[in-house]
């Protein structure tokens, strides 16, 4: 190692001026297989007040639990129009919103599957350095054994499950809350 | 599977905390419980790539994205992005955005009370080349009060957005100036423990980018987490 890498800085409060360009609250067009999924959410600071200022990330493999990238060895479908990438300001009540397809299982280090799950990156004000999280899937047997829920102590795990909404099997809640009761828990990645 | 490598991770005090008192909105919004490790998966050494766009030559001159010039001292800042073995990380995409010659954002949020620049959106993007090279052409932003504390004022600085080859790669990050009186005073600037990794931070003025004339040269290079070493075969 001959360098060493470039410490963060905030987005600051006008991030949208360079990067709105490639906000992308759609993730998957129309041909895109797979199933359907609304997954919507609000970003909460230490008051459980709405961040309206913040600003997710997101990247997931395609409903085959495939990446659209390089390096991913996997035989498996790649979609030409599907990117896995996500990109979502939060609103002046700190909303998002965003569709996608549910992603495929992709292997975890340990050998096994991991179950399916979204990659998210937050950003915001006040952030000096992103945070990392993850969005599971509710009802998903793969849970259970999943690499990186089981390195989370149980009773802050559900803060990484998206929860279903009564009468409809399309939408999902999941929020972020930054700290307090019901923290969201971030990954050192 | 299990044996793709991972990238490193920052060294202590090579990267902020997320709580710093000192910076006063980082006091509600820093997680409270400590981050879990995670080791990288596939989900993690796969990242989003960006197809090489025909960048058009305005998403990298922001002196020429408007009918007239803006008002300034024009700037070329270039540099490459690398990891940290030096090797060029090519084709990643590169954001930027800055406030204006007299440090005004065009931003709804931004109260201001210096002048926007009709000529003067304050962003650009790049797609690096086979050497890991970047160029902008802009000016060079004013500083700005911030109400982070009595008499606050950002040093003068241009955001950067970098993607990288992999999710564990992304950052986001702040280009300054050498030699700004500002420096000390930032509670931004000054949030990273580790000195040289804030004076990283610091563009270097550059005589061979200086456009004889016309523009001043600014280097910044940008530096990704490094590779571990390849797992041996089994
Ligand atoms: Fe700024």
């Amino acid at each position: 190692m001959t360098l060493r890498a470039t410490t963060s800085q905030t987005v600051g409060p006008f991030f949208s001026i360079g990067l709105e360009r490639l906000n992308r609250a759609g993730l998957a067009g129309p041909g895109i297989a797979g199933e359907r999924v609304t997954i919507e959410g609000r970003v909460l600071d230490a008051d459980g007040v709405g961040v309206p200022d913040a600003i997710i990330e997101l990247w997931q493999a395609n409903s085959y639990g495939k990446y659209a990238h390089p390096e991913d060895p996997q035989d498996k479908p790649m979609e030409a129009a599907f990117q896995g990438y996500g990109r979502i300001p939060t609103d002046e009540d700190g909303k998002f919103r965003f569709a996608t397809v549910k992603p495929g299982a992709v292997p975890g280090p340990d050998g096994k599957l991991q179950a399916p799950h979204i990659a998210v990156s937050v950003f915001m004000r006040g952030l000096l350095r992103r945070l990392v999280t993850r969005i599971y899937f509710p009802d998903e047997p793969g849970n259970a054994g999943d690499f990186a829920l089981s390195l989370v102590a149980p009773e802050r795990r559900q803060t990484l499950i998206a929860r279903k909404t009564p009468g409809t099997d399309e939408l999902l809640k999941w929020d972020v809350i930054m700290q307090g009761p019901g923290e969201t828990v971030f990954f050192d990645c | 599977m299990s044996n793709l490598p991972g990238y490193r991770r920052a060294l202590t005090g090579t990267q902020p905390e997320y709580l710093h008192p000192a910076y006063v909105s980082s006091r509600k919004r820093a997680p409270a419980q400590p981050l879990v490790y995670l080791p990288h998966t596939l989900s993690e050494i796969t990242g989003p790539v960006f197809a090489p766009e025909t960048v058009n030559v305005k998403a990298c001159d922001l002196t020429r994205q408007h009918s007239g010039e803006p008002l300034g001292e024009r700037i070329i800042v270039s540099g490459r992005v690398l990891d940290e073995d030096g090797k060029p990380v090519r084709k990643t995409l590169v954001e930027v955005w800055q406030a204006n010659a007299a440090g005004r954002y065009r931003h709804k949020v931004d109260q201001h009370q210096a002048p926007l620049d009709a000529n003067f959106s304050g962003h650009g993007y790049a797609l690096t080349d086979s050497e890991g090279r970047y160029r902008f052409i802009t000016v060079r932003p004013g500083a700005y009060p911030w109400g982070n504390h009595h008499n606050a004022w950002r040093p003068a600085h241009v955001h950067f957005s970098v993607f990288g080859p992999a999710f564990a790669t992304r950052l986001v990050t702040q280009m300054y100036f050498p030699g700004d009186p500002l420096l000390p005073f930032d509670p931004i600037y000054n949030c990273t423990a580790d000195e040289s990794a804030r004076q990283q931070l610091i563009s270097a003025f550059d005589w061979e980018s200086t456009i004889p004339g016309h523009a001043l040269g600014y280097k910044f290079d940008i530096i990704l987490n490094g590779r571990e070493a390849t797992p041996m075969e089994k």
